[in-house]
């Protein structure tokens, strides 16, 4: 187990495997993602409450988790990297936070856009979920912006890993301090958890979509946990030896 | 354990005993705030009263983000804080202390002036001590987390705008949970829930906040 | 026709999973560039480094 592990997070094995594990994360997301696309929007039913407007939840659930879980691998990766002083870890949560940031803004703008006919505003704030992904972004961009005014890549990692740790801790508040908020001013959800069960027809399209954007998310993380390795292990003797060898390692 | 705290408080409260200035400037801007926004929304009574709670703790909020800056830095410069760091004493302790010193000079003010603020608003005096003990809690989790912040971008150079960018998300709890606990305090609703969210954040961020501070502060001073 | 509509409520829809398809494009678009950057300065510095023996 420790052998594999070991041989896992040494980085030129790594970068390697990267490589040929894109292809297999994005294919059978993106097919995923074309079904799922496909059936939510002309297979499943109209929402008797939403009409056709529901149909956004497709696009717009996946983008909200992985908003999350792209911040729960920033936060491990810095933890793994602070604790076992792991530069792969460090690594992960650096190749991360622009992706989750990408998912961020876009469960914002499809959150906003669904909002409209909904609510007959582009934006509400007495919806927790909102709120929250907003503050969520900002704790993308703040911790972007750590990393990017600190110059030493080793600094780097271990600073931004602090944040994103003192991060997760907030997320946690933040969720239940604006849900606490939102009933205060009897604020209004798009969709509620433990509604009424959603139809077969409805749920399959929306499980295909969230595994299909994990998948892609994956393929997106590992081509930029790639160049991290790369740009970290610049001045090692692998990268040396692969740049130069005839068939290179782009 | 407790005596290294007392003495890195000690130090930086005569330090800033010797420069009122960086303890009457944060004032000083937190009564301004106050001030711009009767100017831009106009005086009608209702408005104050219906925007102060919010208008005062925004405005706390960023009075205690702009003393935060220096919270570190006069140590950096000076090379005392690489003492700090080799010192026999647990860092986490120091840092608390420091942290202790920078809220008494800055935080503590804030909440003793707000009630002239508050009264500015026409603020009845029951909701003016619900304010104070919201900002007392609140001001004492925002030292707590600027310390980190402050910490993380010492010997950075970059100013306010990035400690700003990093405390402003870990803050807006504190500042939603203090102004809404005074709201509902205004409105003459339940609002202990609020104080009692403030208080266990604040107990939380006491015991937390200094081991987060300490590592930031190593990483920093590599 | 009537699929593409919505019942109205088409421009929200398509307007989602449009932005959404760009985002995710845009990403990896991004994501490759930067590699690309990233290999070739590190390929420039290598090389010149290989000549000057």
């Amino acid at each position: 187990m420790w052998k594999w592990f070991h041989k896992l997070a040494s980085p030129p094995h790594f970068y390697r495997l990267a490589a040929t594990l894109i292809p297999w994360l994005a294919v059978p997301g993106l097919m995923l993602i074309a079904y799922g696309a496909y059936a939510g929007l002309f297979v499943a039913p109209e929402d008797y409450q939403q009409g056709d407007a529901f149909r956004i939840i497709y696009v717009h659930v996946p983008s909200a988790y992985l908003s999350m879980m792209a911040y729960m691998f920033m936060a491990f990766g810095g933890a793994i990297g602070l604790i076992w002083r792991m530069k792969l870890a460090h690594a992960v949560g650096a190749a991360a936070a622009p992706i989750g940031a990408a998912f961020t803004f876009l469960a914002l703008v499809t959150g906003s856009i669904w909002g409209r006919p909904m609510w007959g505003t582009w934006w509400e704030w007495g919806d927790p979920r909102l709120t929250s992904e907003l503050i969520l972004l900002f704790l993308y961009f703040g911790y972007m912006a750590l990393r990017s005014s600190i110059d030493d890549t080793a600094k780097a990692d271990k600073a931004s890993a602090v944040l994103a740790l003192v991060g997760v801790v907030n997320v946690v508040i933040v969720h239940y301090s604006v849900e606490w908020w939102s009933s205060l001013h009897q604020g209004q959800t798009l969709f509620k958890e433990g509604g009424p069960a959603m139809d077969a027809s409805m749920l399959y399209p929306l499980l295909a979509m969230i595994l299909g954007f994990t998948l892609v998310f994956g393929a997106l993380l590992a081509r930029r946990i790639r160049t991290e390795v790369l740009y970290r292990e610049r001045r090692t003797r692998w990268v040396r030896e692969m740049i130069l060898s005839p068939e290179g390692g782009k | 354990m407790v005596a290294g705290l007392v003495a890195v408080t000690r130090r930086d409260l005569l330090l800033a005993w010797k420069r009122p200035g960086d303890v009457l400037n944060p004032l000083f801007f937190f009564a301004m705030v106050c001030t711009l926004f009767p100017l831009a929304v106009g005086p009608s009574p209702e408005q104050l009263t219906f925007s102060g709670p919010g208008v005062l703790w925004v405005a706390a909020l960023l009075a205690a983000l702009l003393s935060l800056n220096s919270l570190f830095l006069g140590d950096h410069e000076d090379g005392s804080l690489d003492q700090l760091l080799v010192s026999a004493q647990p860092l986490p302790m120091l840092v608390l202390g420091k942290t202790l010193a920078h809220w008494l000079t800055s935080g503590l003010p804030l909440v003793l002036i707000s009630p002239v603020l508050a009264l500015t608003y026409r603020m009845p005096g029951n909701v003016m001590g619900v304010l104070m003990l919201t900002l007392l809690l609140g001001t004492i989790c925002l030292s707590l987390l600027g310390s980190i912040g402050a910490a993380l971008t010492v010997g950075l150079n970059r100013g306010t705008a990035l400690l700003g960018l990093l405390i402003l998300p870990l803050a807006m709890p504190v500042l939603l949970l203090g102004a809404n606990t005074v709201s509902l305090a205004a409105g003459n609703e339940m609002y202990t829930t609020g104080v009692w969210a403030l208080a266990a954040y604040a107990v939380a961020a006491i015991s937390l906040a200094p081991y987060a501070t300490a590592a930031a502060l190593r990483i920093s001073n590599e | 026709m009537d699929a593409m509509a919505m019942g109205n409520y088409g421009m929200y829809v398509w307007s989602c999973f449009g932005i959404t398809l760009a985002v995710i494009l845009i990403s990896d678009v991004r994501a490759r560039l930067r590699h690309k950057q990233v290999y070739r300065e590190i390929e420039v510095r290598i090389k010149a480094l290989e000549e000057r023996k």
